[in-house]
């Protein structure tokens, strides 16, 4: 993976793009996810099903990742089995 | 990367939320999107280089801006107030085209090209008609999402290329994407081939911001289309502003303007008092400065609600002076101050600024200007204080060499601002047989104050410059020439010298 790819999950509909990280693998709903969607999805892991928002971006804790979730799904997201956090957001006043 | 990820965003968290607004008309995200991937696809079938836009703001820029991004082909909107012979040398390099708007002026124009013209209406129409059935399946191309022309105003205009990683970082960068409540609508009146028309319309789409669209500016139609539509933002340049003051003071009490929280200001020189005067008649709307160039996909740096109200009930100079500053660069952007040399200068000296992050494009078609280490010089002169506030001082190809000495025209034109009888005024090199070059003064004075004598302004400029600044010539005029933008055209100040 590269900044600018879009990932997707194999157990459900979410979707992300990569802003920061290369070379790990990211998971969605304990599953890895890939440029490609399997034919068949795979089971959705019960540790990891809390939902991903559109729009919303996901770190780790050592912010070496961080995503875009554009499509949300079922699963949630992590690295190597470590729950990936929704960043907060820092607003700017809107200059257009 | 695509930017048409922002509209399809929208489109699948709400399909059924109104995103525009034009002459009556409401789009929703999924109608946008909808038509977007038909504009793509009629795009693909017509095989040209660029999708060109000859026409005001409406629906169809939208429509055609995310269409050309589907279809991985550069959209280029054009100035459509420019002279015939230069719109027709634009035509020239972008052939063959496919083209929406002015079908008989493009064909007067162009009559040998190879370009396909569409009408506005037959546009969307097509466009919609054809979404019915259109994959949407994406298209890299080059990568290059909009080309726009510069302005031109010192040299021909520059094909500047903007690519959808430039785009993408800064919304990305400066947008939280569906942060805008259900009642919140952006006005937006700048056209359509200036950067602020695209970034208004990427912004507010990711923010899920309703756009409001106000196809040619006019003041009363400006605040009757806020009150009516209870717009919550705007853009204006400060021209626009200039304009809508009067009006405020004429007719401001029977329209409610109660929703307006923000108004964006850029694009040119604000003048202190305007800004004052607005903080004024405004109360409760938050202002923000905004500087950017076309080369940096909009805003760089800017100067927030809370540095405007800050500096305005500050009695330390300092802090008092941000007011006519254009704030601290984003989170995203870096910005230096360098020299002739390129050596980087330390805060409170002038020099040229250069601008670096991934927003920032700086290319041009068959070039690129950014420096080994990725920074851009962009010719704006300027300087940042202690705290990082960036100051402009004009144009760095507008720095008069008289006799070897840089003179930069805002050193000159600010000494003048604080004479009570001089309204506006803009320094220029003039040829001089001694010099090489020297100062050149024009000069407006204040309604209802007579001129100050010559003597008078040059003993001001010897007094609180020195005398290598004194102008050798000074015209009195009744208005300085400005383009449609609020920016100054110093050209045209020169060519009054050449008389």
């Amino acid at each position: 993976m590269k900044a600018g790819s879009k990932l997707k999950s194999a157990v459900c509909d979410t979707e992300v793009m990569v802003i920061r990280g290369s070379d790990v693998v990211v998971e969605c709903g304990g599953a890895p996810m890939a440029a490609e969607r399997p034919a068949t999805r795979a089971a959705i892991n019960p540790a990891f099903a809390e939902g991903t928002k559109i729009g919303k971006r996901y770190v780790d804790a050592a912010a070496t990742v961080e995503l875009l979730c554009v499509k949300a799904g079922q699963g949630s997201l992590s690295l190597a089995g470590v729950a990936l956090q929704a960043k907060d957001a820092k607003p700017l006043p809107s200059s257009d | 990367m695509n930017i048409s990820l922002i509209l399809q965003m929208a489109a699948d968290a709400e399909p059924g939320r109104i995103g525009l607004v034009c002459d009556g008309r409401r789009w929703s995200y999924a109608a946008l999107m909808k038509a977007a991937r038909g504009a793509a696809e009629a795009i693909a079938r017509a095989g040209c280089s660029y999708v060109g836009l000859l026409d005001e703001s409406s629906e169809a820029a939208s429509i055609a801006l995310f269409g050309a991004a589907i279809a991985g082909v550069p959209y280029v909107p054009l100035n459509y107030r420019l002279a015939d012979a230069d719109l027709a040398a634009l035509l020239k390099r972008i052939d063959p085209a496919y083209l929406i708007g002015d079908v008989e002026r493009v064909q007067r124009l162009n009559p040998d090209s190879g370009h396909q013209t569409l009408a506005r209406a037959d546009f969307v129409t097509e466009a919609e008609k054809l979404g019915e059935t259109a994959s949407g399946d994406e298209h890299d191309g080059e990568g290059i999402a909009a080309q726009i022309f510069t302005s031109g105003t010192t040299a021909a205009p520059k094909a500047a290329l903007l690519r959808h990683s430039n785009l993408l970082s800064y919304i990305l960068g400066t947008v939280e994407f569906g942060s805008a409540s259900p009642e919140e609508a952006a006005l937006v009146c700048v056209p359509p081939y200036h950067i602020a028309g695209i970034a208004a319309l990427l912004s507010s789409i990711y923010a899920m911001r309703r756009i409001v669209l106000l196809p040619a500016f006019e003041p009363d139609a400006w605040l009757q289309l806020a009150s009516s539509e209870r717009a919550t933002n705007a853009f204006v340049v400060p021209t626009m502003l200039s304009r809508i003051i009067p009006r405020m003071d004429a007719i401001g009490d029977t329209l409610d303007l109660s929703s307006l929280q923000s108004v964006a200001y850029g694009g040119g020189r604000m003048p202190l008092e305007l800004i004052e005067r607005a903080l004024v008649l405004f109360p409760d709307t938050g202002f923000t400065n905004a500087y950017g160039l076309t080369e940096t996909s909009s805003t760089v740096a800017l100067l927030g609600p809370e540095d405007h109200r800050a500096a305005l009930s500050s009695g330390d100079p300092v802090v008092r002076a941000r007011l006519g500053s254009v704030g601290r660069p984003l989170p995203t952007v870096e910005i230096e101050i360098r020299d002739e040399e390129g050596k980087l200068l330390p805060a409170g000296e002038r020099g040229e600024i250069y601008v670096r992050g991934e927003q920032v494009s700086g290319e041009y078609r068959g070039r690129s200007a950014l420096d080994a280490e990725g920074w851009f010089p962009t010719r704006d002169a300027g300087w940042l204080d202690a705290e990082g506030y960036l100051f402009l001082a004009g144009r760095a190809d507008d720095v008069i060499v008289r006799g070897g000495e840089n003179i930069s025209p805002g050193e000159i034109e600010d000494v003048l601002t604080s004479h009570p009888a001089i309204a506006e005024s803009a320094a220029v090199a003039v040829p001089s047989a001694e010099w090489g070059e020297a100062v050149g003064l024009a000069v407006v004075a204040r309604p209802g104050h007579a001129a100050p004598s010559e003597q008078e302004l040059k003993a001001l400029i010897k007094d609180r410059l020195r005398s290598s600044r004194v102008p050798e010539r000074i015209v009195f005029l009744d208005a300085l020439p400005y383009n449609e933008m609020g920016k100054l055209l110093r050209r045209e100040v020169k060519k009054l010298f050449n008389s």
